[in-house]
């Protein structure tokens, strides 16, 4: 089943590509370098540096408290790092107001978290087509394009069920529809299946990398796992707060 | 992996010319690496010697003699216990890995590059099991978590290694 991007209403940058930023990786799609934050008297980042080319995935490894989930934040706008530049379609992230920026990540980003995304009190029909309602899809077509992503994720009987009453399992696949049916350009997705076990786990990574290869979409998946990591193209490691791209996948 | 001990099992279901034994065992196991003649019957010679194996018939044909081997009762009984054993845990690459760790810090180089070299080979080899898995039944998946469960546990050791370099470094390069 081919999955088509939606029609959505936003802020977001316009469909043609624009001049590369300086600072940019040439023909990546988003770009990160000299990224440096601080959390009081914490360094989370101190140099760190990433970039993913179009319907890429990137697996950010390394120990706890390296500076992955941090390096994520900046990348997806979620965080303004101290200094640096975060550049997506050749654009600098850091002249974008609050507002360009959270429409950018409604638009363009997907999210894709370990656990405590869903919406509890909402079916997951509805969660998955909650980020569509929020970019202003009439019901009808965000509902359909929600029950098209369950059927894509294996889930479509989790339609009228809510969160709690789902598996795990389940309930990631829930999140992967719910990540992608915006179709974006980017997917975040930040130790997605630390909460499964192994079976749960290559099930919703095989789902995500299948659909993202039908999308088009690139992924930046921040993982301390390797065999998550496999399901990638590549891998950067974050250690201390900086970047190293030991080897190359392809 | 003991080829003996594989060879008997394949002719404790029927006996088998050392031909048949050859496709049968690149049909089972060979996925990664077909079994070579030389090593089918120089194996079989070795169980013969051993009195696990016995020659049920020869067949004449146009080239060679063709002999058909069979598996004895003490054949049996060796297969029977070695299935049985649990096999010892290898020690995989960790000595090797250990001794390249061991010599950059006693040289000054930077050790956490022998181990990010090693990780992306690591990773490398997962990629390949994992795009494997995905295109194959359930034998080539059971096969491919096995070796990548066992990639996994190498990369543990790597990790924690990492973790552990400057106190390593103290160990064997004391002030």
């Amino acid at each position: 089943m081919r999955i088509s991007p939606v029609e959505v209403i936003g802020s977001g940058p316009a469909a043609d590509p624009v001049a590369e930023h300086p600072l940019a990786h040439p023909g990546a799609l988003l770009s990160g370098a000299g990224l440096v934050k601080h959390y009081g008297p914490t360094t989370a980042l101190a140099g760190a540096g990433l970039w993913v080319m179009p319907g890429e995935l990137v697996a950010v490894m390394g120990p706890s408290g390296s500076g992955k989930s941090t390096l994520l934040h900046c990348l997806a706008g979620i965080v303004r790092p101290d200094e640096g530049v975060v550049t997506y379609r050749g654009q600098s992230l850091s002249d974008l107001t609050d507002r360009s920026l959270s429409a950018l990540r409604r638009t363009d980003f997907g999210f894709l978290f370990q656990f405590g995304q869903l919406v509890p009190e909402l079916s997951c029909l509805d969660n998955v087509a909650l980020p569509l309602r929020l970019n202003g899809v009439r019901r009808r077509a965000a509902e359909a394009k929600a029950r098209e992503w369950l059927e894509r994720l294996e889930v479509a009987d989790a339609a009228g069920k809510r969160p709690g009453e789902i598996s795990g399992g389940q309930g990631q696949r829930v999140a992967v529809a719910r990540a992608l049916v915006t179709g974006p350009r980017v997917v975040f997705a930040d130790e997605p299946t630390g909460a499964l076990d192994s079976l749960n786990g290559e099930r919703v990574l095989r789902l995500l990398r299948s659909a993202v290869e039908e999308t088009g979409a690139a992924v930046v998946l921040v993982t301390h796992e390797a065999r998550v990591a496999a399901y990638t193209d590549r891998e950067v490691v974050v250690r201390d707060g900086r970047t190293r791209e030991p080897g190359a996948a392809r | 992996m003991s080829l003996g001990h594989t060879i008997l099992g394949l002719l404790e279901s029927h006996p088998r010319h050392g031909y048949d034994l050859k496709r049968a065992y690149d049909e089972q196991f060979g996925r990664t690496r077909s079994l070579a003649y030389g090593q089918v019957y120089s194996t079989l010679s070795r169980l013969l010697k051993s009195g696990l194996v016995e020659v049920e018939g020869v067949e004449p044909g146009g080239g060679p003699e063709r002999k058909r081997y069979a598996i004895t009762e003490a054949g049996v009984t060796d297969v029977a216990g070695w299935l049985a054993r649990a096999e010892s845990p290898e020690p995989y690459l960790q000595n090797t890995l250990y001794t390249k760790v061991v010599l950059a810090l006693l040289t000054g180089r930077p050790a956490y590059e022998v181990l990010d070299v090693q990780r992306a080979e690591h990773l490398r080899q997962m990629r390949e099991l994992t795009r494997r898995k995905a295109g194959g039944d359930l034998a080539d998946q059971l096969i491919c978590d096995h070796a990548l469960f066992h990639l996994e546990a190498d990369l543990r050791w790597l990790e924690l290694t990492g973790a552990r370099l400057d106190e390593l470094g103290r160990e064997v390069r004391p002030a």
